[in-house]
């Protein structure tokens, strides 16, 4: 269809105008609000209490979001709102990775806050066109799209019937639709769903940008907790955003020199170490799929191995050699040197709506090798690639995708589920064209995919009740916690990791903390205090990009030629410092790396209060599933049996000479669950919280995250502790 | 391709700075050798950074605001430029011009100014081969 019949079939329902803003040290110091059920659209000021508490990006999505729910609010009430937000230092164009938007809604997974980190230029435009933060609230009657002109100083709410829902498809329509030219197509990027998003609680937002090499808009996702799914159910087809004349200075930084040489330095940095560290400019995060395989950390059959014989047929350089396009600046925003966002052109596609298209596909990520490919034991690279796509423009989270996925394979390989119950799809590990049918059907909200895209929690509560699966098994091998699925890490070994998978605000993703190398490669944090203090420090440290407008990746996937000799190597000193100097030099404010910390601390005891105010968050609600921890099959324990036959004798003082596998794997997992609560314990106790999960008022207070809302709802749960 | 490049004798040099002075004068009207387009080095044996117009800041701009002109000199275009400073960091011979001043880089254009004023002809233009780096960015040419 051409793009003056979409255009034509528009139909605008309100449109406001406002004075274009201008951006003071980082903040245009007001956020634009849109009500789609009344079609209202305004201006909200920024309050010091926001930057002095909350700072921004996910700091100001949790806290708009706080205000705009009640503990009762369902994630498909009009009230839920689906907030994005840059942050200070989004949007400057010298640093790799800062131009990020944070998403903030209430998951249909989890049913608390989920925040999602994501690339493509939305962010910094919406920035440059004077707005701090995008709140969207209430429900459309009929699809629309949200525009908003950055330079004219314009913002709409269109009815749009025409356009089509899938990602990649949409993406293209609205960029030639509201960009003047070719060259004014990289001024514009498009938010967008995908159709399985009008289904699947798994449900992701993609985010534009326009590759000006490639003439395609790429799509960066935010992915994990559903954000999609709210999207589609508010009616949003698109927001798009459009801003010309974007220049290196536009946060008007109080330093900008302090920027400018943090910023030449790390791209000295990358383009002298990249080749011999982790090629994220040749590989992106793919890099690592044959290091995980090789530490025994890919997860393999719905985590049951770490590793595979087959790995080496989607290893890294399969990718760079057969499908990747070399050599391109694959930033997902300006100055991001690192550029890992990388594609595949002219993939040709062999199932579903698209068959016989030639696509672009952003990726392979490592992610989606690991979840889409490993670990439902497909080794194929081309199913992988067809199944990025298909989730991307679908609509689709590839983690949990990959993560459920993984499950009922397991569950049909053990007749738990058979072929009656999915249709007729074999779904055997490695049966990749049953995998992308999954995605087929989930698109058309139709069959088992239609179930499959409801969640790993969902679909057990469904195997017990109509088919009498056991429900204890599937607890133990659903790899879920809150209602989110786990990551593509395997944590089995590293005790550390469960800790960072499990003891997170919005459910198991690696985002939070990623311990296994220090934990069980190099064994530098041995005791419960030593991952104690990891798990408070690297989740608050990592918190810090979400509230910036910050990719992690540019933290520690590049590092400094001497990073080793530094007193602390993990913490990478010299990109700590080039974090504090990106804050300093935006705002003019003189923070240390502690008072870093202590941002990030305020919002992540703020996120942690909003999940016990929506009837999460505590103790129990951190409990992970056994597969995580350790072997709950006899095949899994005997696929290690020399290393846990050792461990049995050194650290459990249990003999498992003639002992049977069943004895073996129940004295294990007494100790290993053991592990787990005094690792609790113990993360609890240096974050300042109750050993229920509570933050304490003392510790409220003393990082100043006191606010009387907050404390109210923390108080009746630490009274019951201290009397029960 | 051909190209006319300035092209340097690092033994003739005596490291006087007049180069920097009469670049940085054409480019921003000031003698500042911070912000000149090539850079000296004095030393017991003085060392020269001049750009070879190889190209490889073309392909890693992300916005295309570098090109090769029709007399396959490398050039910013500072209205499209968005200031990331990649080119700077990435410039193999250390030479993309960057100065805080400014929110885009600048390099040379092998005018020859500083040549002509070079006292001992330790730089010079030349016409000579050279083989073009961008591999991904048609040439404007």
């Amino acid at each position: 269809m051409d793009i003056k019949t979409l255009r034509d079939a528009h139909k605008l329902l309100t449109e406001f105008k406002y004075e274009l803003g201008t951006v003071e040290r980082g903040y245009t110091n007001r956020t634009l609000y849109i009500n789609i059920s009344d079609n209202i659209i305004k201006s909200k000021p920024v309050t010091q209490l926001m930057k002095d508490k909350f700072i921004g990006g996910k700091g100001f999505g949790l806290w708009y979001l706080w205000n705009a729910v009640t503990p009762e609010t369902k994630w498909n009430d009009p009230e839920n709102e689906i907030v994005i937000a840059g942050g200070p230092i989004c949007g400057i164009t010298q640093y790799p990775g800062a131009g990020k938007s944070l998403v903030c809604t209430i998951s249909p997974l989890t049913h608390i806050p989920i925040d999602s980190n994501v690339g493509g230029y939305f962010g910094p435009y919406l920035k440059f066109s004077g707005w701090d933060a995008l709140e969207i609230q209430g429900k459309a009657e009929k699809d629309v799209i949200i525009y908003i002109d950055g330079n004219k100083g314009i913002v709409t709410i269109e009815e749009a019937p025409l356009e089509a829902i899938d990602g990649h498809v949409i993406s293209e329509e609205l960029t030639e639709m509201y960009a003047d030219s070719e060259e004014d197509k990289k001024n514009i990027s498009v938010i967008s769903a995908g159709t399985a998003s009008d289904y699947a609680n798994i449900g992701i937002l993609n985010f534009s940008f326009y590759d000006l090499r490639r003439q395609v808009a790429r799509l960066k996702q935010a992915g994990r907790g559903g954000i999609g799914r709210v999207f589609r159910d508010k009616k949003i087809k698109a927001i798009v955003i459009k801003f010309k004349g974007t220049k290196g200075n536009l946060n008007n930084p109080a330093n900008q020199s302090l920027i400018n040489k943090a910023g030449i330095k790390l791209h000295k940095q990358i383009h002298d170490l990249d080749d011999v560290q982790c090629r994220m400019r040749k590989i992106g995060t793919a890099n690592i799929i044959e290091i995980m395989d090789e530490y025994d950390l890919l997860p393999v059959h719905n985590y049951q191995y770490g590793s595979h014989p087959d790995t080496h047929k989607i290893e890294s350089n399969v990718f760079i050699e057969k499908y990747i396009t070399q050599n391109m600046p694959d930033g997902c925003w300006y100055g991001c040197s690192l550029s890992c966002a990388k594609a595949a052109d002219n993939f040709e596609l062999k199932t579903g709506p698209y068959k016989g298209h030639k696509v672009t596909i952003d990726g392979p990520e490592y992610e989606n090798a690991a979840g889409l490919g490993a670990n439902c034991g497909i080794f194929d690279p081309e199913i992988i690639l067809e199944a990025n796509f298909y989730c991307d423009t679908y609509g689709v989270d590839t983690i949990s995708f990959g993560t459920i996925c993984a499950f009922v394979m397991e569950c049909y390989e053990r007749g738990i589920i058979n072929k009656e119950i999915t249709g007729g799809l074999e779904l055997n590990f490695g049966n990749g064209f049953a995998q992308l049918e999954l995605l087929h059907q989930m698109s058309r909200g139709e069959g088992f995919g239609y179930l499959v895209g409801l969640g790993v929690r969902r679909l057990k509560e469904i195997f017990v009740r109509d088919y009498g699966a056991d429900p204890n098994f599937l607890n133990d091998i659903g790899m879920e916690q809150k209602g989110l699925e786990v990551s593509e890490y395997l944590p089995k070994e590293s005790l550390a990791q469960q800790g960072g998978y499990g003891l997170t605000n919005k459910g198991p993703q690696h985002d939070e903390a990623w311990l296994i190398f220090m934990d069980m490669v190099n064994n530098q944090i041995p005791t419960f205090e030593d991952k104690a203090e990891a798990l408070h420090y690297f989740p608050m440290f990592r918190t810090w990009f979400g509230l910036m407008g910050l990719c992690k990746l540019p933290w520690n996937d590049t590092t400094p030629a001497n990073n080793a000799e530094t007193d602390e190597p993990a913490k990478i000193p010299e990109h700590v410092q080039n974090y504090v100097d990106l804050f300093n030099g935006i705002t003019g404010m003189n923070i240390d790396k502690h008072e870093l910390i202590r941002q990030s601390e305020r919002v992540y005891n703020f996120q942690r209060v909003f999940n016990i105010r929506m009837g999460k968050g505590l103790r129990k609600h951190d409990a992970m599933p056994y597969r995580s921890m350790g072997p709950v099959t006899v095949e899994e324990y005997e696929s290690r049996q020399e290393r846990y036959d050792k461990q049995l004798r050194e650290l459990v003082g249990y003999d498992p000479e003639g002992k049977t596998t069943e004895e073996k794997i129940k004295v294990m997992r007494t100790y290993r669950e053991d592990q787990y609560e005094k690792l609790t314990d113990a993360v609890y106790k240096r974050r300042g919280w109750t050993p229920n999960g509570v933050p304490t008022i003392e510790h409220l207070k003393e990082i100043g995250m006191d606010l009387p809302e907050v404390i109210e709802v923390v108080k009746p749960h630490l009274q019951q502790e201290a009397c029960c | 391709m051909k190209v006319k490049v300035l092209t340097k004798k690092e033994e003739l040099c005596i490291a006087c700075g007049l180069c920097e002075e009469v670049c940085s004068n054409a480019f921003f009207k000031e003698k500042n050798r911070d912000k000149a387009c090539i850079k000296v080095k004095p030393g017991e044996k003085s060392s020269i950074d001049v750009c070879t117009q190889c190209g490889v800041c073309i392909d890693i701009c992300p916005v295309k605001a570098i090109s090769r002109d029709k007399r396959g000199i490398v050039r910013i275009n500072k209205k499209e430029c968005v200031g990331c400073f990649m080119c700077v960091g990435f410039c193999p011979e250390n030479i993309m011009g960057q100065h805080d001043d400014y929110i885009e880089p600048f390099k040379c254009i092998a005018c020859g100014l500083c040549a002509k004023e070079c006292p001992t002809g330790a730089i010079y233009i030349e016409e000579v081969e050279i083989e073009k780096q961008e591999k991904v960015t048609p040439s404007a040419v």
